[in-house]
């Protein structure tokens, strides 16, 4: 623990090109889903399971894809420092594709890094004293000219490097056990195929988005990820919650979208370049101002807030709860809501410079997702659909990655990203599971007691719930406390060696720790413990799920145990293990020109041992509440007769500021839209009535005069003559010519029109 | 492949256009019919454009599909007023437009 600064990510001056036939073909990931969405379309309904054997196989392909492409991944990295012997004496441009010679290129003009503080200076020279010779591995970049205008090239193509192999993982992953899911979930519905199109859908846009070479890229997968939730939110449009739902997320996120499109934009006039690697380059470097780039990632902070349900405009996302649950589980929870966490982590090069991130105790980032993960924290513990919690659980571990990314721990960030999905989508197809054999999501009224009707459901949930909490060793345990390091400099805990020191990002996490403990603990009571208080009309008890269902959910609880020992911190291991540590990390975290040079804070004892008392203190205490003494007074009770809201009226006021979500609701369609529809609809008619109808009033009279006198004088008497002698002339025609061709016949009409025609072409072939 | 092919079947089109836009009593036969010769037009200009290597062809053509489109959108709205007024869209007994 005494090296601290080992770790920091120091842009080695040696490089080599990633290769490999998975990796140059990651398209093939995203190609196949896509294709999937069309086969659904068109053939989906004459199949013999209604289009899902389709998404099934595509998605199951594109795992295998993605399973290689880990595999070569981690390959390139290991053998990073052979390959560059291997390649370097015969090092010339021929020898290499022209991809891997422009990157090439991009390095070498960027050989010159200007390192920012005398703090990195050292970084790398611990890092080199430590005999760690570092050899960048540079991402796989494929790309081809969609088209050029005005010497601008816009291009397609992949980026294929740790972050993009990990994220295609995780997608497809938790894709192919929701589509398993949804073959029984969502059986005998009447959109069926439908469903199954849009999830294929879904996940080609995902994974399209994850793979984006170009800014261009991220913004058309950005949006079509925000389509096809709003289409799934919507599944069950009839009903107005539902499609209100639908309209709700996708008109929140065109605010922060707003954003991104402004900052993308920014990003592009000032690096030159759509590409993500020259714009961070760019960054990096220092070739773009630092208003500029503060600038940009305000904007792109703004799309973070909304697609990744940042306070304050995450009020979607509990509302996106309509949506069917495995999809609850794929986009609201483990997926495309993250997409706003891969964003900022692939251009973290412009946050890190544009915020400062490095040597400040504070930046937006960070105090967005501090705010979100206790705000949200805390809605949690008053709503009784068992989703809702869910999803206020997810705003709020959101707001945990959001943090890291902010406080520069980018690795915990992306690792929290990593386990959270696992385990929520472990959480939401639980919830699932339990509402398809109760028919409701409403944890008071129909719930309870399930532990003995749904063994199987019952022990993944409680697996997931404890990886959610945070609790020593499954995984949760391991991203949050990373995160919790990250925010680094706290002397008291012994965490050092981090961007800065971001004592309240260290203080809001620990307290949403310990609410996330609270309120996992208030779901687990109400779900399965206590007494069965739903009514299941005639059809006996509750019984447990298919195999289609409990399959998936004893996967995920797998996952949620053993995806935290991925990334074990420095200073666990002893002795020849070491390897194991931060294994993760290693294989993730780029190293390479087009990535900061962040800091890595240095792993406490005192801190985790603290972190986890504090999460046992939150369990114990609602524990103690629900357990003991709701329990003790009836096994059908939900809360306490008496409990303090009853008593207290501070508590009680505080009880109805969450129940009304903090007003935001009210705020923005009562305050803002309303509130502005309003006025602006006054002073539009005022303009209207005083400015505009004056003016046209006026010109009216004057013309009214003039127009008598012209009528009166020279219109009667001289033109009028004119016109009822021609008038006269035309009639006596018009009649005798009405009466031959006039009939009203449509296909008269083209005859003659036909015939004149060709008369026409005669004579012009004749005389001209 | 020489001038006259893409002429020949150009004009077929046309034919197959004029007969049925005379001979049909359906009205979305006879707009569909319409839609025929206007792309036999087409065919001629991209394929004039292509033998004299001038792109100008091609473009008129692009704005010939732009108000077919536009012209089969009103031509269609016509068709289905008339269809709910009197429950069928035969042109021969529409001559309510005599002088």
């Amino acid at each position: 623990m005494a090296n601290l600064l080992t770790l920091a990510a120091a842009v080695p001056s040696k490089s080599v090109q990633a290769t490999g036939w998975f990796l140059e073909t990651a398209w093939l990931i995203p190609a196949l889903p896509a294709l999937s969405f069309f086969l659904i379309l068109f053939f989906g309904k004459k199949m013999k399971y209604k289009g899902a054997e389709f998404g099934i196989t595509a998605i199951a392909l594109s795992l295998i894809l993605a399973i290689c492409c880990v595999g070569q991944w981690m390959n390139q990295v290991d053998n990073a420092s052979d390959n560059y012997k291997k390649n370097t004496p015969y090092e010339t441009e021929e020898k290499y594709s022209e991809t891997s010679s422009q990157v090439l290129e991009e390095n070498a003009s960027a050989e010159p890094i200007e390192v920012a503080s005398a703090e990195q200076m050292n970084i790398y020279a611990a890092g080199e004293e430590s005999g760690y010779e570092a050899v960048a591995v540079d991402a796989v970049i494929e790309r081809f000219t969609w088209w050029e205008t005005g010497g601008k090239k816009f291009q397609v193509g992949i980026m294929v490097d740790g972050l993009a192999v990990m994220m295609l993982f995780v997608v497809t992953v938790i894709s192919l056990l929701v589509h398993i899911y949804s073959t029984d979930y969502v059986s005998g519905d009447r959109r069926y195929t439908h469903y199954f199109a849009f999830l294929s859908l879904f996940s080609a846009s995902m994974l399209f988005f994850v793979l984006s070479e170009n800014i261009l890229q991220t913004i058309v997968g950005w949006e079509l990820v925000g389509v096809c939730s709003f289409a799934l939110i919507g599944h069950w449009w009839e009903e107005k919650p539902n499609s209100d739902a639908a309209l709700k997320a996708f008109l929140t996120n065109r605010v922060g979208d707003m954003g991104l499109l402004v900052g993308m934009i920014i990003l592009f006039w000032s690096a030159g370049s759509w590409s993500i690697v020259d714009i961070n380059v760019a960054a990096i470097n220092n070739e773009i101002g630092q208003t500029t780039l503060l600038i940009a990632s305000l904007c792109l902070t703004a799309a973070v807030m909304s697609k990744s349900g940042q306070f304050i405009l995450h009020t979607w996302l509990p509302d996106a709860m309509a949506g069917p649950t495995p999809v609850s589980a794929l986009i609201h929870a483990a997926t495309m809501v993250v997409a706003g966490i891969y964003m900022v982590a692939r251009l973290y090069g412009v946050f890190f410079e544009g915020y400062d991130i490095a040597g400040s105790s504070f930046n937006v980032l960070a105090l967005v997702g501090s705010v979100t993960l206790v705000g949200a924290g805390l809605l949690a513990f008053v709503q009784d659909d068992i989703k809702k919690v869910l999803a206020y659980s997810t705003v709020s571990q959101l707001g945990y990655m959001v943090m890291a990314l902010g406080v520069g721990a980018w690795t915990a960030a992306v690792f929290h990203l990593f386990t959270h999905a696992f385990f929520k989508a472990g959480l939401f197809l639980g919830a699932g599971s339990v509402s398809h054999s109760v028919h409701s999501f409403d944890m008071k009224k129909s719930m309870g007691g399930m532990r003995k009707f749904m063994p199987t459901t019952y022990k993944t949930f409680i697996i997931c719930t404890i990886a959610l909490m945070g609790l020593p060793p499954l995984a949760g345990f391991w991203s949050k406390d990373e995160i919790l390091v990250g925010t680094g400099g706290w002397g008291l805990f012994g965490g050092t060696g981090g961007n800065g020191s971001y004592v309240f990002a260290l203080v809001m996490g620990i307290i949403g720790a310990a609410l996330t403990c609270a309120y996992m603990t208030r779901v687990i009571y109400l779900t399965f413990f206590g007494e069965f208080r739903g009514d299941t009309h005639g059809h006996g008890d509750p019984h447990e799920s298919g195999k289609r269902i409990t399959i998936p959910l004893i996967i995920l609880s797998v996952m949620a145990i053993g995806a935290g020992f991925l990334n074990l911190p420095v200073g666990f291991l002893t002795g020849n293990t070491t390897n194991w540590q931060e294994r993760f990390g290693h294989y993730v975290e780029p190293v390479a020109t087009y990535f900061p040079a962040i800091a890595h804070g240095t792993p406490s004892w005192t801190l985790a041992i603290f972190s986890t008392i504090v999460a046992l203190t939150g369990v114990g205490l609602a524990a103690h509440y629900f357990f003991i003494k709701v329990n003790a007074q009836s096994p059908a009770a939900t809360e306490l007769a008496n409990g303090l809201t009853a008593k207290n009226k501070l508590a009680k006021a505080g009880h109805t500021v969450l129940k009304q979500k903090y007003y935001l609701d009210h705020l923005y369609t009562d305050i803002i839209a309303n509130g502005t529809k309003g006025p602006v609809a006054d002073a539009a008619y005022w303009t209207n009535q005083k400015g505009i109808d004056g003016v046209v009033n006026q010109i009216g009279k004057q013309a009214a005069n003039s127009a008598t006198f012209v009528y009166e004088k020279i219109d009667q008497n001289l033109v009028d003559g004119a016109v009822n002698l021609s008038g006269k002339a035309s009639e006596g025609l018009g009649e005798t010519t009405r009466t031959i061709v006039q009939r009203g016949k449509v296909h008269q009409y083209a005859a003659i029109m036909f015939a004149a025609t060709t008369i026409l072409a005669g004579l012009f072939i004749v005389f001209v | 492949m020489t001038i006259a092919q893409y002429l020949l079947l150009s004009s077929v089109l046309f034919c197959i256009g004029i007969y049925g836009v005379l001979a049909r009593k359906n009205g979305v036969m006879v707009l569909m019919s319409i839609e025929l010769i206007l792309n036999a037009v087409n065919i001629n200009l991209v394929a004039f454009s292509a033998l004299t290597d001038n792109i100008a062809g091609e473009v008129f053509a692009l704005f010939v599909i732009a108000i077919a489109a536009a012209e089969v959108g009103v031509g269609l709205a016509i068709v289905l007023l008339i269809f709910r007024n009197k429950k069928n869209v035969d042109l021969s007994e529409i001559d309510q437009m005599k002088g």
